[in-house]
C-alpha cells in the first residue's frame, strides 16, 4: 500500500525538497502551506502521516497539531514535527501538543523516511 | 534539469520574497510597528532563509542568519526592546543578509569576516538582553550547517551511521507503551516492525497484565513487549527506533553480555529494577538493567538517559530535565495532553490561492494573444472587404469578439502586472545608505505602493530609480546644517509616489531640497561647452539641461551618485522602457522628477493614420485632438516652419511624411489632418498626416531587436493585412524640431 503523506510547511524550497525525498520512494505527497491550509486540506484528506514546519504564518505547527488532535479529534494519525530548532523545549512543547515525533532540518532524506517507517505501515 | 539543482532555484527565488518580506517587515518596526506578526514575520523570513540555505551548504549565510535570527528571537521573546538603535542594527543586518543572499546565489567569494562587525553588534544585542543565559542553548556558532544528501537510487536504509560495537549479540529489548503513546499518534507495532528490520527478531508478546474485558479501558495501555533482536547495529541505532516515544513507555535495551551468561531462551530479568511499580507484575514485568552509565533512578522514571553518542542535533528532550516527568500508571489512561494556547485568529484569514507560473509560458500567451489580436483585425477588415451588412450576424459575433479579445489581453497583462512595492522596498536601503554617506538625516515617504506595472517595467526600473534616489540624497537635499539655518527641518525628506494617470504609471521622486539652481546649471553647461554661453532659455529648458550627455552639477565625482552614471543614462533607460522623464523645480522648495510609464510593453492603443501613401501608427495617449485645418488657421512663420493657431495658441505644424522621410515638404497643408499631441513636457506640437484610417490596439513589436534604433520610430506592429506598420515616437518627433529649432536659433544668434 502506497502511504500517504501531508507535509506542511510555509517554505516553498522545504515542501520541495519533502516532495522530492518522498516521492521517490514511492510516497503519495500532498502539501499544504501553513497550519489553516493543513487542516482546510484535512477536510477530504486522510493521510498516513503528517509532516509540519512550526515556524509558519497564520496557524503555527504547535496550532496545527492541536487542531488535528483536538479539533478534528484526530488522535491516531501520527504527526511528525520537521523543525531546524533542534532546541529540547520545543520538542517537549511539539509532544505536548501531541505530535508523535520528529525530524531535525536539514534532513537526510533517509532519515526522513526512516521516521515515517517509524510511525506508519 | 537535475531536480536539486531545481530545487536550489526555488530557494533562491523564495530568498528574494523572503528578504523581501523581512525588510518591510523592519521598516515597519522601525515606523514604530509594535505587532507581534510583524516580528514574527521577519523571525520567520530570516529563519527560513538559514534552513535553506543550510540546506545548501550555504555556510556564510546560514552563520549570519543564525545570530541574526537568534536576535530577532530575543525581540520576538519581548527579552530586546527594539529601540531605534536596536533597529539600525536590525537594518543594517537585513541589507548585509541580503548581500550574503546575493554573492551566495551568483557564488561570489565572501570574505572571511565580512560582516564581522556587524555580527558583533548583534551578539551584543543579545548578550545585552536580560536572557544571556539564552546563548548556552543556542550558542551561534554551535549551529553546524548540514548539506542534504539524497540517495535516490537507493532504497536501501543504509544511511551510513558507522557500526562502532558491530557484533553478532543479541539485544534484549523490554518495551511497554504508555497509553500517551497512542495518544501522540505512535504505534507499538510500527516500532516492533521497524526494529525487526534491523536484524533476526523474536518479539514476544506479554499479556498478562490485560484486564478482564469488562473491565478494558480501550484507552489504556496493557501490552508489554520483549524482544530478542540479532543484529549487528549500534545500541544507538536500536534506541534510535524509540527516539520518539522514549517519554511514553517504559523501555530497557541490554547488550547479551551479561545474560549470556544464562539460559538463552529465557532471559532472566533482574526484579531489581522495577520500572513502573504500579503497573507490572513482578514475575514478567521486571527489567533488566545492564546499561552501566544510565542512572537507574532516571530509568525507573521511564526516562533512559540518553545515550551519550546521540548527535547534537538529535539530542532528545530528556537531556534537559530528566525528572519532571512523573510515573504515569498504565491503569488509568491519562487526560489528553495539555496543549499550548495556539493562535487560531488567523484562522478565518484562509491563504491566498496562487500558481507560480513560468514567465516563458506567460510570455508566449501574450504572445499568441497578440497574435489573436491581429487576427481578430484581419477578420474584421476582411468582413469590410467582403461588404458584408453591417447587423449581419457575423459582424455582431466578431463585435463580440473583439470585446472578448481585448478582455482577454487585458486580463493576460494583468497577470505581468505587479506592484511597484517591491521595488520601493529596497528604496529605503538606498537612502539609508545615501544618508549615511552624506551624514544627512533623511526621511523616505513612500505612497502608491500597491500601482501595479509590467513585470519588466519593474525590474528594469531599479536602477535608473536608484540613482535618481541617490541624486535625491546627495544633491537634492541640503546638509543639515543649511536646513537648520532656513525654517526646514534638519531631517530631509525624499518622497517616492507612484500612481495611475491616464493609462499611465506615473513615478515620482521629489525631495524638500534646495530646488535646482538654475544660474549653476546654467553656468556648468556653458562651461562644459554643451550649450553656447549667450543662449536664452526657459526655466524648463535649464532644469532639463540635467539630462545631457556629460552634465554633473557634483562639484567632484562623489562616490555616492556619480557612479559614472548621468542623469542622461537614467533618461535612456527610462524611455528604452517606452516612459518619459521630466523636471520641476522651486527655488527653496524642492525638485521633483517624475517618470511617466506605458503600463505594458506589449500592446497598446493607436490611431492608424496614413502618411505618403504609408500605414504608420500613432499612440492614442498622446493625442490630445485631432482637427481638419481651415487655410486661414495655418501661419507661416519662418521660411518653411509653419504654426497653426489652435484655441488662442500657436502650434508648430511637423509635417510628418517629410520628417521620415518619405516626401518633399508638402506645399500645402489643406488636404492634411492635423493630430495635436502632448509630449511628456506639455510641450505641444501639431503633427500633419494624410488621413485617419482606424482607431485600435496594436501589438508592439520592438525594431531594436531586429533591426536596430530609428529616431522618432517607437516600434513597429502587424497589421489587419499583414503588413507592418511603423509605431510613431511623438515625443521623439517634436523633441528633434526644437533641436532643430534650436539650432536654427543658434544659427540666426550666430550669425546675428
Amino acid at each position: 500500500m502506497t502511504l500517504s503523506i501531508l507535509a506542511v510547511d510555509d517554505s516553498r524550497t522545504m515542501r520541495d525538497m519533502i516532495r522530492l525525498a518522498l516521492t521517490s520512494e514511492g510516497f503519495e505527497v500532498f502539501l499544504a502551506e501553513d497550519g489553516v491550509d493543513g487542516l482546510k486540506m484535512l477536510d477530504d484528506l486522510t493521510p498516513d502521516v503528517i509532516i509540519t514546519d512550526i515556524n509558519m504564518p497564520n496557524l503555527d505547527g504547535f496550532g496545527f497539531i492541536d487542531g488535528v488532535r483536538k479539533d478534528l479529534n484526530d488522535r491516531t494519525t501520527p504527526i511528525l514535527v520537521l523543525t531546524t530548532e533542534s532546541a529540547a523545549e520545543l520538542k517537549q512543547r511539539a509532544r505536548n501538543s501531541g505530535a508523535s515525533g520528529w525530524i531535525v532540518k536539514p534532513f537526510e532524506q533517509t532519515k526522513l523516511v526512516a521516521a515515517i517507517r517509524r510511525v506508519a505501515a | 534539469m537535475d531536480p536539486m539543482e531545481e530545487i536550489r532555484q526555488t530557494f533562491f527565488m523564495e530568498c528574494e520574497e523572503l528578504l523581501e518580506a523581512m525588510e518591510a517587515g523592519l521598516l515597519a518596526m522601525s515606523d514604530g510597528d509594535d505587532d507581534k506578526e510583524t516580528v514574527n514575520a521577519v523571525f520567520r523570513a530570516v529563519h527560513s532563509i538559514k534552513g535553506g540555505a543550510g540546506a545548501f551548504g550555504l555556510e556564510a549565510l546560514v552563520r549570519f542568519a543564525h545570530t541574526f535570527e537568534t536576535t530577532m528571537d530575543e525581540v520576538r521573546s519581548d527579552r530586546l526592546t527594539p529601540s531605534e538603535e536596536v533597529m539600525t542594527v536590525l537594518l543594517r543586518s537585513g541589507d548585509a543578509l541580503s548581500d550574503l543572499f546575493i554573492a551566495s546565489r551568483d557564488g561570489t567569494e565572501i570574505e572571511d569576516g565580512a560582516n564581522a562587525e556587524l555580527l558583533g553588534e548583534l551578539e551584543a544585542l543579545i548578550g545585552g538582553s536580560d536572557a544571556s543565559d539564552q546563548a548556552e542553548e543556542d550558542e551561534p556558532d554551535d549551529f553546524v550547517p548540514m548539506t542534504i544528501s539524497f540517495d535516490l537510487d537507493d532504497d536501501d536504509d543504509d544511511d551510513g551511521d558507522e557500526v562502532e560495537e558491530d557484533s553478532d549479540d543479541a539485544y534484549y529489548i523490554t518495551f511497554k507503551p504508555h497509553a500517551t503513546l497512542y495518544q501522540r499518534g505512535n504505534e507499538a507495532v510500527h516500532l516492533l516492525r521497524a526494529l525487526s528490520e534491523l536484524g533476526e527478531c523474536e518479539i514476544t508478546c506479554i499479556t498478562s497484565d490485560l484486564p478482564e474485558l469488562s473491565e478494558l479501558d480501550v484507552e489504556s495501555a496493557h501490552l508489554v513487549w520483549q524482544a530478542k533482536l540479532k543484529s549487528g547495529v549500534n545500541e544507538r541505532t536500536v534506541r534510535e527506533v524509540f527516539e520518539f516515544v522514549e517519554e511514553d513507555c517504559d523501555l530497557t535495551i541490554s547488550t547479551s553480555a551479561p545474560i549470556k551468561t544464562k539460559k538463552e531462551e529465557e532471559p532472566d530479568y533482574d526484579t531489581e529494577d522495577v520500572v513502573c511499580e504500579e503497573a507490572v507484575s513482578p514475575e514478567t514485568e521486571t527489567e533488566t538493567e545492564t546499561e552501566t552509565e544510565t542512572d537507574p533512578v532516571a530509568e525507573a522514571q521511564a526516562e533512559p538517559a540518553v545515550n551519550a553518542e546521540d548527535s547534537v542535533a538529535d539530542a532528545p528532550c530528556t537531556d534537559e530535565k530528566p525528572e519532571t516527568k512523573p510515573v504515569e500508571s498504565a491503569a488509568t489512561a491519562p487526560a489528553a495532553p495539555a496543549a499550548p494556547a495556539a493562535t487560531k485568529k488567523a484562522k478565518e484569514t484562509g491563504s491566498k490561492a496562487t500558481v507560480r507560473v513560468d514567465l516563458d509560458r506567460v510570455d508566449r500567451l501574450i504572445n499568441l494573444v497578440g497574435e489573436l489580436v491581429i487576427n481578430q483585425a484581419m477578420l474584421s477588415e476582411g468582413i469590410v472587404d467582403s461588404e458584408m451588412i453591417q447587423d449581419s450576424a457575423v459582424a455582431t459575433g466578431l463585435e463580440e469578439f473583439k470585446q472578448l479579445t481585448r478582455e482577454i489581453q487585458e486580463s493576460v497583462m494583468a497577470i505581468r502586472a505587479q506592484p511597484v512595492k517591491s521595488l520601493f522596498q529596497r528604496m529605503s536601503r538606498i537612502v539609508r545608505e545615501a544618508s549615511a554617506a552624506t551624514e544627512k538625516s533623511v526621511t523616505l515617504v513612500t505612497d502608491g505602493e500597491a500601482t501595479e506595472v509590467d513585470k519588466t517595467v519593474v525590474e528594469r526600473l531599479a536602477d535608473p530609480l536608484t540613482h535618481m534616489i541617490r541624486n535625491a540624497v546627495d544633491h537634492g537635499l541640503e546638509s543639515t546644517e543649511d536646513r537648520a539655518k532656513t525654517d526646514k527641518d534638519p531631517r530631509g525628506t525624499v518622497r517616492l509616489t507612484a500612481a495611475h494617470r491616464s493609462g499611465r504609471v506615473i513615478i515620482e521622486v521629489a525631495d524638500d531640497g534646495a530646488g535646482i539652481n538654475r544660474e549653476r546649471v546654467k553656468q556648468i553647461a556653458i562651461d562644459k561647452g554643451l550649450i553656447p554661453e549667450d543662449l536664452d532659455l526657459t526655466n524648463s529648458e535649464i532644469d532639463n539641461l540635467l539630462f545631457m550627455p556629460g552634465f554633473s552639477t557634483a562639484k567632484e565625482v562623489s562616490d555616492l551618485s556619480g557612479r559614472g552614471v548621468g542623469m542622461d543614462v537614467v533618461k535612456r533607460s527610462i524611455q528604452a522602457l517606452g516612459g518619459k522623464i521630466s523636471i520641476s523645480s522651486n527655488p527653496g522648495q524642492g525638485s521633483v522628477f517624475s517618470i511617466s510609464l506605458p503600463l505594458t510593453l506589449a500592446v497598446l492603443d493607436g490611431m492608424v493614420v496614413n502618411v505618403a501613401e504609408q500605414t504608420v501608427v500613432l499612440p492614442l495617449t498622446a493625442i490630445v485632438e485631432t482637427l481638419k485645418p481651415g487655410e486661414s488657421d495655418i501661419h507661416d512663420v519662418c521660411g518653411d516652419a509653419a504654426t497653426i493657431l489652435i484655441r488662442g495658441t500657436f502650434v508648430p505644424v511637423i509635417d510628418v511624411g517629410n520628417r521620415l522621410g518619405y516626401r518633399e515638404p508638402l506645399s500645402s497643408l489643406e488636404d492634411s489632418v492635423i493630430l495635436l499631441v502632448e509630449t511628456e513636457d506639455g510641450a505641444k506640437a501639431a503633427l500633419a498626416v494624410d488621413a485617419i484610417l482606424d482607431q485600435r490596439q496594436v501589438v508592439i513589436k520592438g525594431l531594436e531587436n531586429n533591426y536596430g534604433h530609428v529616431p522618432g520610430i517607437a516600434a513597429a506592429t502587424i497589421l489587419g493585412d499583414g503588413r507592418i506598420a511603423l509605431i510613431l515616437d511623438p515625443d521623439a518627433i517634436v523633441d528633434s524640431m526644437s533641436k532643430l529649432n534650436l539650432s536654427i536659433d543658434n544659427q540666426i544668434q550666430k550669425a546675428g
